[in-house]
């Protein structure tokens, strides 16, 4: 078993820009857009992690930004590591889809780009989950529905 | 005799694909689920499962609720596993909030959760066989619910969605009656269960059409993240309870139950095995209950510190995990739900095809789906 320490060692390794916040209750990574497959393809490939377990990927919309986090377990280790992007794009948010390592994420990503409008480049059928195609994106929080939604 | 080519030939629509669509109101599909099915004659080529006709916007709604509030909504997700996915969202705010839950809290809890995995297998058996054209399943097993269900409408006034675990403990006490009616429950339902292998497991009819039907592997498990049963049908040791064991589970001996076979009937006998195994928890808990208060002492307004938290919980169905976002108010900023229905539908297209449409629906079966879970 490796300890926290290395786990991060071993991802700074991966990417060297990779930010570790400090106080979270799981081990958490953030890295840019551009090395986030990269990141991941390598945590999942990697013999002594082996993160082959997608437990879940959503989104936040913190107002300035939109940040994609995805849930990480290794079956076999079982570690458990959280991976967050940050899109400061709130126009046009867009990054690399996981489907060609986790088959799940088809579908999870399906669901982020309905709910929050969050564009994944590569996916093979990136189409709406549950709404229509004018609803908007109800999870963003500038979203205003005057008929179903009661302001407090 | 005719070759077999010859007679492709002969057979009528063989050669042209047709999609039919399966649902959204068909009976096996257990709720508003429509599967797109493509057929070349009887065989499946690919599905396409199209779903969000029961999407209620749990997760929106969640923002502009109180943690207390959200208990019940959390409830109407997989409504088969009420009490489990109640905890979920309990444990996440006694986390948050750093509170030590009172030990018998603890044992009701992991007690209620085992009876409400009796409760929703037994549903699943009954469903499952009448799937197959077996309707007498549905009243064997629709006849032993009701025990359970009587126990839960005796101490919550409720027989489906309880809210009876809330953040801190318990909404009040169990009634008098619970452990007498329990362990009651638990001698009825070993000399039942046997009947139900008597009834479905050996029948050759069954043992046909479910055996070497749906293969699914560990990887394609893994890969697609099925859980629970489903997952454990195929050799993929998920079992939240003893990664990360919660409530009084650290405190009992019990069995993951793993088959390697992949199949119908692998994940069919996951389930038979576990009703044993939740009989054998609920049995070495129900008479060690401690006295104690049935809350710990909470404040009537919760906030949970700004931060993110995470939990994990199995549920009848699979694992269950709640992510939430605080940013110190009353409400969650972010609330996420991952549950265990929405990936174990999707990894269908993978299992069914090559197989007839006859066995889409016991594939179908034994996944297991609530679709009010998938849509949330």
């Amino acid at each position: 078993m490796l300890t926290q320490e290395e786990l991060t060692d071993i991802v700074r390794s991966f990417v060297p820009e990779s930010v570790f916040p400090e106080g979270t209750q799981l081990l958490e990574v953030v890295v840019p857009a551009e090395k986030y497959f990269l990141l991941i393809e390598k945590l999942k490939s990697d013999q002594k992690l082996s993160f082959n377990y997608l437990i879940s990927q959503t989104a936040v919309d913190f107002t300035s930004n939109m940040t994609v986090v995805c849930h990480l377990e290794s079956t076999e280790f079982r570690y458990l590591m959280v991976v967050k992007v940050i899109l400061t794009d709130r126009e046009n948010p867009a990054i690399d889809s996981l489907t060609a390592l986790y088959p799940t994420a088809e579908y999870f990503e399906r669901e982020i780009f309905d709910l929050f409008g969050i564009r994944f480049n590569n996916h093979p059928n990136l189409k709406r989950l549950f709404l229509e195609d004018d609803y908007g994106y109800p999870l963003r929080k500038d979203f205003r529905d005057e008929v179903n939604m009661i302001e407090r | 005799m005719m070759s077999e080519e010859i007679i492709k030939d002969v057979i009528v629509g063989e050669q042209e694909d047709y999609l039919i669509n399966l649902g959204p109101q068909h009976p096996s599909t257990h709720g508003v689920l429509r599967l797109e099915v493509c057929l070349k004659g009887e065989t499946v080529k690919y599905l396409n499962p199209h779903i969000g006709y029961i999407h209620r916007g749990i997760e929106k709604m969640c923002e502009a609720l109180t943690y207390q509030q959200i208990i019940h909504l959390t409830d109407r997700m997989d409504y088969l596993s009420a009490h489990i996915n109640n905890e979920a969202v309990s444990m996440i705010v006694e986390d948050a909030l750093q509170v030590e839950v009172p030990e018998r809290v603890k044992y009701i809890r992991t007690i209620l959760d085992e009876l409400n995995r009796i409760a929703s297998h037994q549903l699943w058996w009954c469903a499952f066989g009448m799937d197959l054209g077996a309707l007498t399943t549905f009243f064997y097993g629709l006849r032993d619910r009701e025990h359970i269900l009587d126990i839960f409408e005796e101490s919550f006034g409720s027989r489906l969605l309880h809210s009876f675990v809330c953040p801190g403990g318990l909404m009040h006490d169990v009634h008098p009656n619970f452990q007498k009616r329990t362990k009651e429950f638990i001698k009825y339902f070993r000399t039942k269960l046997p009947e139900y292998d008597q009834l479905l497991t050996g029948n050759i009819i069954f043992q046909n059409r479910s055996k070497g039907i749906g293969y699914m592997s560990r990887e394609t498990a893994i890969g697609y993240g099925v859980t629970g049963p489903s997952g454990r049908g195929s050799g993929f040791s998920c079992d939240v309870r003893k990664i990360a064991p919660y409530g009084a589970y650290d405190k009992v001996r019990f069995n993951e139950i793993l088959e390697t076979e992949g199949d119908v009937f692998a994940r069919y006998k996951v389930r038979m095995a576990e009703m044993h195994e939740s009989l054998s928890i609920i049995e070495q808990l129900i008479d060690n209950i401690p006295e104690g208060d049935f809350t710990a002492k909470m404040k009537p307004i919760i906030k949970l510190p700004a931060g993110e938290y995470f939990r994990r919980v199995e549920t009848a169905r699979g694992e269950l995990a709640v992510y939430v976002v605080s940013d110190g108010n009353k409400t969650p900023y972010r609330m996420k739900f991952r549950t265990p229905n929405f990936s174990n539908l999707f990894v269908m297209n993978e299992i069914a095809s090559g197989y007839k449409i006859a066995d889409l629906i016991a594939i179908s079966g034994s996944l297991d789906l609530v679709i009010p879970d998938i849509d949330r």
